[in-house]
């Protein structure tokens, strides 16, 4: 897939993967074997008809691979660009056996961006049933339930905390991986087919609880992710220049902190600047650091300055996106693997000035199967920064969870809910996404959500058990 | 979009804005705080609640002109409308009958100050306080105040109006003549007047609430930018604030963290004016 050069592209918020022209599109197309038991479509967590969509494409069928694409995926732009295929169906691919897998991923960005474009199939519903159904949050995973409910032919009302919808999509993916015109184009589109109302600006547990929700509506869907930060128990994380990578690509992203002064929210980072963690929100943290160094350097005609990713472990367990980590590597940014910081030093107005670190080495596997990092002793070392992100994975906010009484929840703060079926300890009331599994991916939450919302449809129409 | 009902011009400075929002004037409790962006472009600051009407469904805030986003804010007029009014974010005062208790409000903190005594005059409790600032046209709701005080002591920096002393001053003597009395204090207003009133009341082990208002961005937990080291250690302002034993805060690391974006405040503020005499000038070629 063409890209943006990675010396031009550390300059600037552009989208890197410029995505497949018709052309191309077609004849990646034509690699599909058309599998008479597609093993692909196990792989992704919302069904996606792949072989069907793929066909229709190599057919030159855009309707018609628009609509396959539309009976399990309302967000294919989104998905194209951030599910981790290699892992999903890509991975599963026959041809993954011999060599390259079918792009399925990008083939699922160009029908989505097709159709955003030129709004052929729009999503149609059920007549009005008179049911009302909240969604609390606008992730992912609130999205996907809001739109398989709202299908049905119930009134749907999501509320979000921040002032656009989107969640982690729009606050935490940045602009050069999923431009924000995508995101709020399909939720839009989807809004707009589907009569589904987004309250932003409302926190819930503060400007109305779950049960007052309840008095209201007829089944509540909680997709509230997993919103707050980690930073480590180390000596040192409150000097200046030491953030959570929430902090810093919410000043990125949502608040359009790098065109500051037009956006009113300024965001800095220094020239030596460390991101601890290797997952897909420390490459975005790194990689936005990056951009932000060459834009002022720019500006100011000084050197750029260095961005490192901190990890305890090993290139083989990073759990990023493949292409992100490539794309990172691509870009500059200087890995120290085996690395763990053990105090942040602060200098001068109490700036961050420095990093103490120890080296590891990979023992024998921990609790989720990778080799667990052991610090060497006496290994210990000073690395000179002056800005630190932590993306180093976060936790179900707990606001939510005010006077939600009988709402069971588990020991790291993660909501109970049935796998199958979304539905928690609280009568009327289901769960899916990170704040049931803790930080995961965006198609996950997807899953989740269209599982939560198979079985409020269910509940709703009388076929179900009640609780 | 939240609808600005009614300004007030406090101080040259010092506004007074009512603004729409029924379902946070429902919750609002004295304490809490809204977070507020005017447009698009704007950033999303954290206001203290200074008032609100659950009838009319208004919340009232209270600033002062010290940056871009609060010159912009003092700007506008009723009639205009906010992009975003959040809340009602952190945790309300807890108002018991503690006896005797002392109200400090410095600045812009008097505003917040307020429904906190009116809480805690109604819950029984003797309630002395003190209001200060820099100079007298800094100074409102001195009637207020009083009318929600058994005793109110006024003071300025300058000693322009009331007694010339810094707030800590009077508040030291009422702790000596009535030690064994008061059992709490609060105090509002700038970090640093916080800090000299958390130093005041240290040695006689009275129990001193502040309420701190540090950078934030969504107010909810999100962004862990409001982190306050604690003796216990960090904690966020925004959920598990904005109040906190002023004994048990980190103060030095909360005016530093304060400092971080000093430059591109200034920045911001400089565009701003430069905006503003050019749209002024503009008017005037125009007129």
């Amino acid at each position: 897939m063409p890209a943006q050069a990675p010396l031009v592209r550390r300059g600037n918020f552009d989208e890197v993967a410029l995505g497949f022209t018709e052309e191309m599109a077609r004849q990646e197309a034509q690699r599909c074997l058309q599998c008479a038991r597609p093993h692909c479509v196990e792989g992704c967590p919302v069904g996606v008809l792949i072989p069907e969509f793929i066909l229709a494409l190599r057919n030159g069928d855009m309707v018609g691979a628009v609509r396959a694409m539309k009976v399990k995926n309302g967000l294919p732009a989104i998905c194209g660009r951030v599910c981790p295929q290699e892992v999903q169906c890509e991975v599963r691919c026959v041809l993954a056996r011999q060599g390259e897998p079918v792009a399925i991923g990008r083939l699922e960005r160009f029908v989505g961006d097709y159709e955003l474009a030129r709004r052929m199939c729009p999503l149609e519903r059920h007549p009005a049933t008179g049911k009302q159904v909240a969604v609390v949050g606008s992730g992912p995973a609130g999205l996907t339930c809001a739109v398989d409910v709202a299908r049905e032919g119930h009134k749907v009302t999501v509320f979000e905390s921040l002032h656009s919808a989107g969640g982690v999509l729009v606050y935490g993916i940045p602009e050069f991986r999923l431009p924000k015109r995508v995101v709020h184009g399909e939720i839009d589109y989807a809004a707009e087919c589907l009569g589904i109302e987004t309250r932003t600006d409302h926190v819930i547990g503060r400007i109305f609880t779950l049960s007052e929700l309840l008095e209201e509506y007829d089944a509540i869907f909680m997709g509230t992710g997993a919103g707050l930060p980690s930073f480590m128990r180390i000596p040192g994380i409150n000097y200046n220049g030491v953030m959570s990578a929430n902090e810093f690509l919410t000043r990125v992203n949502l608040m359009k902190g790098y065109r500051f002064p037009e956006y009113d929210t300024p965001v800095k980072v220094g020239k030596r600047v460390a991101v601890i963690g290797a997952g897909n929100v420390a490459m975005d943290s790194a990689r936005c650091s990056l951009r932000l160094q060459t834009l002022q350097a720019q500006q100011d005609g000084g050197e750029p300055g260095e961005v490192h990713i901190v990890y305890r472990r090993s290139p083989a367990e990073v759990p990023a996106r493949v292409e992100e980590f490539h794309h990172a590597e691509e870009e500059g940014i200087i890995f120290d693997f085996l690395t763990n910081p053990v105090e942040i030093l602060g200098g001068e107005k109490g700036n961050v000035c420095g990093m103490r670190c120890i080296r590891m080495e990979l023992g024998e596997p921990d609790e989720s199967g990778r080799r667990r990092p052991v610090a060497i002793a006496g290994s210990e070392f000073e690395m000179a920064v002056d800005t630190v992100i932590f993306a180093l994975g976060t936790s179900p906010n707990p606001l939510v969870f005010v006077d939600a009484e009988g709402l069971e929840r588990a020991k790291h703060g993660t909501v109970v809910a049935d796998q199958e079926t979304g539905r928690t300890t609280m009568p009327r009331v289901w769960a899916g996404g990170d704040v049931v599994t803790g930080a995961a991916t965006v198609v996950s939450a997807m899953g989740a959500g269209k599982a939560a919302a198979a079985d409020i449809n269910r509940f709703l129409r009388g076929e179900s058990e009640p609780w | 979009m939240y609808k600005i009902l009614h300004k007030e011009v406090l101080s040259d400075v010092t506004k007074l804005l009512v603004v729409a929002a029924p379902a946070v004037a429902r919750k609002a409790r004295a304490g809490q705080f809204v977070i507020v962006r005017i447009d698009e472009q704007g950033e999303r600051i954290p206001l203290t609640v200074a008032d609100y009407d659950r009838e009319a469904g208004t919340i009232t805030i209270i600033f002062q002109e010290v940056g871009k986003t609060t010159m912009q804010l003092g700007a506008l007029e009723p009639g205009d409308e906010l992009a975003t009014f959040v809340g009602p974010l952190g945790h309300p005062t807890e108002i018991e009958n503690y006896g005797a208790v002392v109200c400090v409000g410095g600045g812009v903190g008097i505003a917040p100050m307020y429904p906190i005594a009116r809480a805690l005059k109604e819950a029984g409790n003797t309630v002395l306080s003190i209001i200060g600032a820099r100079t007298r046209n800094l100074l409102f709701w001195e009637d207020k105040m009083r009318a929600v005080s058994d005793e109110l002591i006024v003071c300025t920096d300058d000693g322009s109006y009331g007694r010339k002393a810094l707030v800590p001053e009077p508040l030291k003597e009422l702790l000596e003549q009535r030690g064994g009395e008061i059992t709490r204090v609060w105090a509002i207003g700038p970090a640093i007047m916080m800090k000299f009133v958390s130093l005041a009341t240290q040695p006689y082990q009275v129990k001193t609430i502040v309420s701190l208002n540090t950078i934030m961005i969504d107010g909810a937990g999100m962004c862990g930018g409001c982190r306050v080291l604690l003796e216990e250690g960090a904690q966020f302002v925004c959920v598990d604030g904005p109040e906190f034993d002023g004994h048990k805060v980190n103060w030095d690391n909360l005016l530093a963290r304060q400092q971080f974006y000093r430059e591109q405040e200034q920045q911001a503020v400089r565009e701003w004016e430069h905006k503003c005499r050019l749209e002024g000038a503009l008017e005037k070629g125009g007129a």
